[in-house]
């Protein structure tokens, strides 16, 4: 969502989940010792997991937890995107309006989404089901134009297509992530010209004990040229 | 065409499987160990001879870069750190070897570490790729569960760890510096250079970021060795790069191709061509959102390799080509692309700060024709104003697809001027 | 040492400087607005930017590291040129309210606009507007006029060590707060709106009350704590309109505490500005004459064991040194500089200042605190403790209550008895002590007023001597005042003479009634009930706890208001300078004194304060040289002692008010309320 300041309502506490804190313990435990402020963002994400959305209580657990001053904390909550300040739906739309989504019609996605909920960017639903955001380069952009609903990549799409996926998640029924027109991955739909063979082999190898021994031999040949200068 | 046996990325679209069994299939993991024994400085030197050159958008030899690196490892230890803070409008080639093929970015890893005796290596992977760091997440643990990571990797007698970090929606972070900050818990505002990464980088030790096509290519030379790959494509621009191909094209797709393809062979071999026909194209975008795009006639005859793109006043950045036909208003683009830079501008540095806001909005009314001619000029002097005084490239980037427009496209926008002076005024009388 | 050329001229300088500094080695002076030579390189507004030979693009020279053969041009077009757009850039999004601004007169900005700027603006679009963040009663804020350097961000955490502003948002969004907007909790927050290089933070108090060029500068010299620090006073008519820190290197650097910054207002309020006598218990206005007449009577006939004399915390030398010869012609021996009834050892200079002096905390390198709390006590020390502490390799003990000091340190004990244990090597701070070369030992007032003080202090001395804390080169041994006039009280022998008595034992008497008559200069700081009986003159100049239980009131002038000589905790003798006049009939104080001797008929010859200040270098050689401050490696011996489990009393309970002046301070009031009163973790109540 846009709003980079924190929500007017807060709740007044915040802590992990039990297994969450765990977790929050693994995290930690990736980085050097004394470097466990390394770990803010993943733990700002696993409460915008826990919760939908970071809240103040959020940032000052985590500042505790990872021993860091809370303004360092909020200062990484505002300058991250993907970090909601506030409340948001349980169905995040994302729609990519980047050029490439743009020279794509991912206008008509907008619309359609607009259309069909009813809301603009920055809003959310009245039932709380759904929030609409405008955001940056996906990094999807020979599948575009695309959306990303929470976690999950949808990818050219259409006005049709998304009303479909938007249908579908109103049912509360399951969508294959990914191409909306089964695309496989990001090849050239109908003008496969390449990885057309079987690529289950061995790479070819280049001789390495006669790569070694030409190596030392170069080596020793550089050294002497040095050694005559 | 590049052959397909000359393919590094042979699941790039995903076909086949991209865990461990199916990754080794495609021969990944094949004699890394061997590859280790060889030595560091070989390694090293072999990846110079490639010629490789850095897949994020700069260009800077590879091998050279990691020579940077101390050569032993003081008290300080040393790091290697994966760019896979793919954001660049345009780019998405990471993406499909995040999820399809991450075994070779984590061989490359290993290979790579331990020629810049790194015992650890952290990958920064963009927060929405949360699917692709997931088959990642767990790509890395199969290769711990097979002592291809963790202490005496593959058995090679060095000890490496391999970490992922996902980041949260920053598309400065994919600057090393900032990528270094934010993985240290802090803003991604990118850090004065000097000090350099090798010298004070990661948690103020030794560190050498590499994207993660250089990283993964690196396994595949080394066993095919340097002078395959650099006998492919041409001098100083070697080897094979992967190309997203978005916009006005009938198939949209990444392909990996030969350095220096021509751009025309490029769209009409693998992308159906460009909707309308070739005869039908305004402008392309070389290289990402960030270089300057290309007027129809030099995209007739260039090639696609940083040196010539340079010499064409543009870049080969990330190879993410964005197509652009005459349905689109050129001005409207770049527009976009400079609201794009105003929100991800990190806001550290004034000129970056002020100055990609007021870029965008001269853009803005510029698409409206809101503006006065004399205008155009102010707006060119503005992006010159920003242009290497900042202190990260994002000022560069903001600059460059702005002074393509005005360089190639500025009768349009005196045109669009023009015309909305004269339809204001007719609906005024 | 790398040798370079800028502009033209060849420089040779020390390896790790930067372009900016070699260029200021030869008077080449290159723009700057984030870059401050005491916080740490941001390299983010980019107005330092200077062409350098080789390099396509101009460089940071407040970033860049100089190099052999390095050639700088600062006033190259191509450096002109990008300095000119870095300018027209900071300009587009800030307000031209300059008129309105506090900052008019006296803003960077402005000065390089002039030197850098356009004489029209390019951009014609909205420009961006920003919320005013709460950042306490000190600093007052608008934010529209941020131009983003966050040198407010790195000093907080870096010199003042509380991380509490940051840079929220980012892009053209990014924006200065505290969290949530909270009170910035710092003795040293007022130093962010020097530091600002706009009118973003400004002094809250001062704020739209003087413009800058209509203000008379006096520089003189703090006296809210015993540090000393250098400061202006910008004044206007008879009124202060506040406190600026003055540049010094050994005291203050360019850093001034809050109460020194803001209490000035206190200065206005509850002035004695008359003499007032009490006439059937209520105090009126009377004459010098009157008064003097009243005080005359009194004293006849007492004998000298009757009388005592208090000197108060803000007092300058000249009048106690006219005091103490006052009182010794009239033969009072009970006399003292120590209301708190501190017993503090005077027998040698030495025992008695802070020997290492504040800039030898730089050299330093261990410490040991005992019984201070240096964040309240001398908040610009502290700073000092916890810059050397940022430079590593320090460790710090602390014997007393467990402070958050802004730095770490070994919690050694709650009560005293940790000189025990270190002094018997049962603790290991014994061998960081005994390891080091030029280990600190700083004493606070709370040991002082510690029932077991001598013991306390004799075992220190041991500890002193056992581990080399004084040596040849090095004295580590170090007392931390909180009063301006009392290292100078002690040097001028303002204590019990051979048969007198001290604070404590005066109070006694007053309370039994043995004593009838008792003069305070100014002395506020003790429990005035015990003196009500007790015929009490008040020569101050702030109706406070002495002014009201005074018989009669001779007012006095504040250190605003006098020439004067201090003597801080380092035993550095130092000038005050008279800024204002006071208020109404009040008078000089060492002339009040002088004065009333006539009356009393033991009459004072000085006619000059040159004369007093030649009685004070006779009384102390000290005092004829200013600003110096004396090796005294003189070696103490100790003994080992019993120390008791009594906690220590600390001296400063509220920081905001620990004075008459700041006592009468609505500023200071606000900052109570805001950070001693309410739900406040750090205030120890």
């Amino acid at each position: 969502m846009t709003l980079r300041e924190l929500s007017a309502s807060q709740p007044d506490s915040f802590s992990f989940t039990d297994e969450n804190f765990s977790l929050s313990k693994r995290i930690i435990k990736k980085y050097p010792e004394g470097y466990q402020a390394s770990a803010v963002i993943p733990l700002l994400d696993l409460a915008q997991r826990q919760e939908g959305w970071v809240s103040k209580p959020a940032i000052e657990f985590i500042a505790d937890l990872l021993q860091m001053p809370v303004i360092r904390v909020l200062e990484v909550a505002t300058f991250y995107t993907m970090f909601n300040l506030q409340p948001i739906g349980k169905k995040h739309i994302q729609v990519c309006t980047n050029l490439p989504c743009l020279l794509r019609g991912c206008d008509q996605v907008v619309k359609c989404c607009k259309d069909k909920l009813g809301i603009n960017f920055g809003e959310t639903t009245n039932d709380k089901m759904f929030s609409l955001s405008e955001v940056e380069c996906a990094g999807a952009c020979v599948n575009a134009p695309v959306v990303a609903i929470n976690d999950d990549y949808y990818e050219d799409l259409t006005y049709d297509l998304m009303s479909k996926v938007i249908d579908r998640l109103v049912q509360g029924e399951n969508i294959k992530i990914g191409s909306m027109i089964n695309r496989e991955g990001s090849s050239p739909v109908g003008n496969k010209k390449t990885l057309l063979e079987d690529p289950n082999h061995m790479v070819p190898k280049q001789d390495l004990l006669k790569a070694k021994a030409d190596y030392e031999y170069q080596k020793k040949q550089k050294s002497i040229s040095k050694g005559n200068n | 065409m590049l052959k397909d046996q000359d393919r590094i990325f042979t699941n790039l679209y995903g076909d086949f499987g991209w865990g461990l069994n199916s990754a080794m299939q495609r021969g990944d993991w094949d004699s890394t160990k061997e590859l280790i024994s060889m030595g560091k400085d070989w390694i090293i030197d072999e990846i110079k001879s490639s010629g490789l050159r850095g897949r994020g958008g700069a260009g800077f030899p590879t091998g050279l870069k990691m020579s940077f690196m101390p050569k032993e490892e003081s008290s300080r230890p040393h790091y290697l750190v994966v760019n896979a803070d793919e954001g660049e409008p345009g780019t998405c080639k990471d993406r499909d070897m995040l999820r399809y093929d991450p075994h070779k970015l984590i061989e490359g890893c290993l290979l790579t570490s331990f020629a810049m005796s790194s015992h650890a290596c952290y990958i920064y992977i963009r927060g929405e790729y949360y699917n692709e760091a997931s088959n990642l997440q767990r790509a890395i643990d199969e290769a711990y569960e097979s002592g291809f990571l963790g202490k005496d990797a593959c058995g090679s007698g060095w000890d490496f760890d391999l970490f992922l970090h996902r980041g949260a929606g920053a598309y400065i972070c994919g600057e090393e510096t900032a990528l270094i900050q934010s993985l240290e818990g802090k803003k991604g505002q990118p850090r004065l250079k000097p000090p350099f990464p090798a010298g004070v980088g990661l948690y103020g030790c030794p560190t050498t970021v590499n994207n993660v096509e250089t990283i993964a290519v690196i396994p595949t030379i080394l066993r095919r060795g340097a002078k395959w790959f650099n006998a492919l494509g041409k001098p100083n621009n070697t080897g094979t790069k992967v190309f997203c191909i978005s916009g006005h094209v009938n198939n949209p797709c990444n392909v990996e191709e030969e350095m220096g393809i021509p751009l025309k062979t490029l769209i009409e071999e693998h992308c159906g061509g460009v909707i309308g026909g070739w005869d039908n194209l305004l402008a392309i975008i070389p290289g990402g959102s960030s270089v300057p795009c290309l007027p129809k006639k030099t995209c007739d005859t260039i090639d696609m390799d940083f040196d010539s793109l340079k010499g064409a006043n543009s870049g080969l950045g990330t190879a993410a080509v964005i197509v652009m036909n005459k349905s689109v208003d050129i001005i409207a683009a770049i527009t976009r692309l400079s609201k794009f830079y105003k929100h991800e501008s990190c806001g550290q540095c004034t000129p970056c700060r002020e100055g990609t806001g007021w870029l965008y909005r001269v853009m803005d009314r510029m698409v409206k024709g809101e503006a006065t001619p004399e205008e155009i000029n102010t707006l060119e002097e503005v992006t010159y104003q920003i242009e290497g005084h900042t202190i990260c490239a994002l000022g560069d980037a903001a600059a460059w697809p702005i002074q393509g427009l005005i360089r190639h496209f500025r009768p349009v926008m005196e045109d669009r001027i023009k015309n909305y002076k004269q339809s204001h005024f007719t609906s005024a009388a | 040492m790398p040798k370079l050329i800028i502009d033209g001229i060849e420089v040779e300088v020390k390896q790790g400087l930067t372009i900016l500094q070699a260029a200021e080695e030869v008077g080449i002076e290159i723009p700057r607005f984030c870059y401050h030579d005491r916080l740490s390189v941001a390299g983010n507004c980019r107005m330092c930017l200077v062409e350098m030979e080789k390099s396509p693009k101009p460089v940071a020279s407040c970033a860049m590291p100089v190099g052999d053969g390095m050639v700088i041009k600062t006033k190259s077009e191509k450096a002109v040129k990008a300095r000119n757009g870095i300018m027209e850039f900071l300009l587009i999004n800030h307000p031209l309210d300059c008129p309105i601004c506090d900052q008019g007169g006296e803003c960077d900005l402005q000065d390089q606009a002039m030197a850098f700027g356009f004489d029209k603006s390019r951009f014609i679009d909205n420009k961006r507007a920003v919320k005013d963040k709460y950042m306490g009663p000190i600093v007052s804020t608008k934010m529209t006029r941020c131009i983003h350097c966050t040198r407010c961000v790195r000093f907080v955490e870096e010199v003042a060590g509380v991380t509490e502003i940051g840079a929220t948002g980012r892009g053209e969004d990014m924006e200065i707060t505290t969290f949530l907007q909270a009170s910035l909790e710092s003795e040293l927050s007022g130093n962010v709106v020097d530091l600002c290089p706009v009118g973003a933070l400004t002094n809250k108090p001062y704020e739209f009350t003087a413009r800058s060029w209509e203000l008379n500068k006096t520089e003189t010299v703090d006296v809210h704590d015993a540090v000393g620090s250098s400061i202006r006073v910008d004044s206007r008519g008879r009124e202060v309109m506040r406190v600026l820190p003055r540049l010094n290197e050994d005291i203050n650097e360019e850093w001034i505490a809050d109460k020194s910054r803001n209490s000035c207002d206190g200065l206005k309020y509850q002035r004695l500005d008359t003499p007032l006598v009490r006439k059937n218990g209520v105090l009126e206005s009377s004459s010098w004459g009157e008064a003097f007449d009243i005080i005359k009577k009194r004293l006849i006939g007492l004998n000298p064991n009757q009388i005592a004399a208090l000197v108060g915390d803000l007092v300058d030398c000249e009048s106690i040194m006219v005091l103490k010869d006052f009182m010794s012609k009239i033969g009072v021996q009970n006399l003292d500089c120590r209301q708190d009834g501190s017993l503090i050892d005077t027998r040698r200079r030495s025992s008695y200042i802070f020997n290492s002096t504040i800039n030898g905390i730089d050299d330093s390198d261990c410490l040991l605190l005992l019984g201070t709390n240096p964040r309240k006590e001398a908040p610009i020390i502290n700073a000092r403790i916890r810059k050397r502490f940022l430079r590593g390799d320090y460790q710090i003990g602390l014997i007393g209550d467990a402070f958050d000091l802004t730095y770490n340190y070994n919690h050694i004990s709650k009560t005293p008895e940790g000189v025990t244990s270190i002094v018997n090597e049962k603790n290991n701070f014994y061998n960081i002590l005994k390891n080091s070369n030029k280990a600190m030992i700083i004493v606070g007032m709370s040991v002082f007023t510690h029932p077991d003080v001598n013991n306390i202090i004799n075992s220190l001395y041991l500890l002193c001597d056992k581990t080399n804390v004084i040596n040849k080169d090095w004295n580590g041994y170090n007392v931390l005042h909180t009063c301006a006039s009392r290292v100078g009280g002690i040097d001028l022998g303002f204590v019990p003479g051979k048969s007198g008595k001290s604070t404590k034992e005066i109070l006694i008497a007053a309370e039994k009634q043995d004593l009838k008559f008792i003069y305070l200069l100014g002395a506020d700081e003790f429990d005035a009930k015990k003196i009500d009986k007790t015929f009490t003159v008040y020569q101050g100049h702030h109706g406070d706890r002495g002014a009201n239980v005074a018989d009669v009131i001779l007012p006095g002038c504040a250190y605003t208001e006098k020439n004067g000589t201090y003597v801080n905790t380092e035993g550095r003798v130092q000038l005050a300078s008279k800024a204002v006049s006071p208020p109404g009939e009040a008078k000089e104080d060492w002339k009040i004194i002088r004065a009333l001797s006539e009356v009393v008929g033991c009459d004072l010859k000085y006619k000059t304060i040159d004369q007093v200040r030649k009685r004070m270098a006779w009384q102390n050689n000290i005092f004829a040289d200013i600003n110096r401050v004396y090796d005294d490696h003189s070696f103490f011996t100790g003994s080992s002692e019993f120390i008791s489990s009594i906690p220590f009393h600390y001296p400063i309970k509220n920081y905001y008010q620990t004075d008459v002046i700041s006592r009468a301070s609505k500023t200071m009031a606000e900052c109570t309320k805001e950070f001693s009163l309410n739900n406040n973790k750090r205030v120890e109540i």
